[in-house]
């Protein structure tokens, strides 16, 4: 433990809504889950705190709507936070709270340090570009203007999520939904970042499909150490994935520690009930 | 002239907008400046965007030259230079030197600009960034993040299904090393013309209601990667058939007779002046 965290975020918050006098005070409001019954406001994430350390991989679940993409979200600068600050482990960025950079830089974060696998991969590829293309856009953001290189970079990550190289100028539209995962992984690998994000990138696809995409994806972490973020609501994807797991609720972090540790020996009521619903 | 318009057609409160539009464009090269693009008499798409420019710049001394697509005799050519005329009763021109403003649609002429002179051009699509981003919300916020990636990804797309790059006119630049500007549909072959320029360069769009400008002295590069270079159409080995012009931006013809392809200055003006050059060196031999 004495290593440095890549990434350290502290007491991170996001609200839709903006409050009122019965909820706005952290440690008296009354919320249903995590909603005002007063006002509206949904605190999607409250006080949330963690390290991320090179080369883990670390495992985030909790049912639907307890603020895991809300959290990933912020984290990629998708969505604005409301308040808290997170910090990168990198020489020009040093002591900087990313979360108030200006919007040039935020991008800057985005297109060099972070990778980001979305649930859906609308949203993470353009659908009516080819896949190379695809792969290049985000080395072309990462400032490479060599077409040769980028398109040699393509092929060497295409082939390594199985991706047959003769399809790699169709557009992902044409492709499965195992491959469009696939397509959008290699993408968020090219300008190898120090930090993934995968949020929820299994769910939907079928067994053996699923099975690929997490073998690719521990044989990536193996290979090149980086340091990704799984969020999922499957506590086998957990299990077979994370070092260290965080269990969120209603917006906010009841319990973490190591994956099996939490899994043998929950100690929220929650935690309890989640593992042992695991079939 | 027209007795009951107004000089110059519009109000002087709508000059004075369109030319703090024209300022604001200026002082910030290739920004796109938002502006009220008012009901013209011809159709929105028909170059009201350099119209309303054109009428709001214009004074009495001024000479106008007005081209489309490289001819001055067009229909839309003839009539945009005679509402103009009609409501100001300027001079106009057929010739490039002796214009002081230049209204032009998808060219810039072969005879250099100087820096006495303005050149407003047409722009039908102002937003290079539009086929990979639809929400003008969005491309507001890409060229204020400077992040351009998506043009460059359409260019990287072009040499992927067909290995070079293929746009023909309207290739995107970067103005004075900032913002990516559409340079209207001009051919590639005129882009190198807006680098360093001397002539003040104007761009209004009507129907999107934006007005954009290079400034004389400034920097404009085509986009282009490492290793495919930018590069303009070539016309090697082809010349005008009527003045024999080489290295100028040319017309493919199709000889219905007998199946040819011929070449012809699209500059018309240009390819005459240059015929009457040759027609009065003949004179002047022949009658020494």
């Amino acid at each position: 433990m004495f290593e440095e965290a890549l990434l350290h975020v502290c007491n991170l918050n996001k609200q839709f809504g903006s409050g009122c006098s019965q909820c706005s005070n952290p440690s008296s409001r009354m919320l249903e889950k995590n909603y005002c019954p007063a006002c509206g406001t949904v605190y999607a994430c409250q006080d949330i705190s963690f390290d991320l350390f090179p080369g883990e991989i670390l495992g985030i679940v909790g049912e639907s709507g307890s603020g895991k993409s809300t959290m990933m979200q912020c984290m990629y600068f998708d969505e604005e936070v409301t308040s808290g600050e997170a910090f990168i482990n990198d020489t020009t960025l040093e002591g900087e709270n990313v979360f108030a950079l200006s919007s040039q830089k935020k991008r800057y974060i985005r297109n060099n340090k972070y990778g980001m696998v979305y649930q859906n991969p609308v949203h993470g590829l353009k659908m009516n570009f080819s896949s190379v293309g695809n792969i290049a856009e985000k080395l072309i953001a990462a400032g490479n203007r060599h077409v040769a290189d980028m398109e040699q970079t393509s092929r060497e990550l295409l082939e390594s999520v199985h991706i047959p190289l003769f399809r790699m100028k169709e557009e992902p539209q044409y492709f499965s939904g195992g491959m469009q995962q696939r397509v959008q992984i290699a993408k968020a690998l090219s300008n190898n970042p120090p930090v993934l994000f995968l949020d929820e990138v299994t769910t939907g696809l079928d067994l053996s499909v699923q099975a690929n995409v997490l073998d690719l994806i521990k044989n990536i972490q193996r290979e090149s150490g980086i340091s990704m973020i799984v969020v999922s609501h499957d506590l086998a994807v957990i299990r077979m994935l994370a070092d260290r797991t965080i269990v969120m609720l209603n917006g906010s972090i009841i319990e973490e520690g190591l994956t099996d540790q939490i899994l043998e020996d929950p100690q929220h009521a929650y935690t309890q009930q989640l593992v042992y619903s695991l079939l | 002239m027209k007795a009951d318009t107004h000089f110059a057609f519009f109000d002087e409160g709508s000059k004075k907008e369109i030319r703090r539009a024209v300022l604001h464009a200026v002082a910030i090269p290739g920004y796109q400046v938002p502006f009220a693009s008012r009901e013209m008499p011809i159709a929105r798409g028909w170059g009201t965007g350099g119209l309303q420019i054109t009428l709001s710049i214009i004074g009495r001394e001024d000479v106008l030259k007005v081209i489309d697509q490289g001819a001055d005799e067009s229909v839309n050519a003839v009539s945009i230079k005679k509402l103009v005329q009609d409501t100001t009763g300027v001079l106009t021109t057929e010739s490039t030197q002796d214009a002081s403003v230049i209204q032009s649609r998808h060219r810039i002429p072969e005879v250099p600009l100087t820096k006495e002179q303005i050149l407003v051009l047409q722009v039908p699509m102002p937003e290079p960034l539009r086929p990979v981003e639809a929400s003008e919300y969005q491309t507001k916020r890409l060229h204020a993040e400077d992040e351009y990636s998506g043009a460059w990804l359409l260019l990287f797309e072009q040499i992927m299904k067909y290995g070079r790059t293929a746009t023909d006119a309207d290739h995107p630049v970067v103005v004075n090393d900032r913002y990516l500007m559409a340079p209207s549909p001009i051919p590639r072959f005129d882009n190198p013309k807006m680098h360093q320029s001397e002539a003040l360069i104007l761009l209004g769009a009507g129907r999107e209601k934006k007005i954009y400008a290079v400034p004389p002295y400034t920097d404009v590069t085509s986009l282009a990667f490492d290793d495919y270079p930018f590069t303009v159409e070539s016309f090697e080995g082809k010349r005008c058939r009527l003045c024999g012009a080489e290295d100028v931006f040319m017309d493919e013809l199709i000889d219905e007779e007998n199946g040819e392809t011929v070449y012809q200055c699209n500059d018309t003006s240009y390819c005459l002046e240059r015929l009457n050059q040759q027609a009065k060196a003949e004179v002047e031999k022949e009658h020494v």
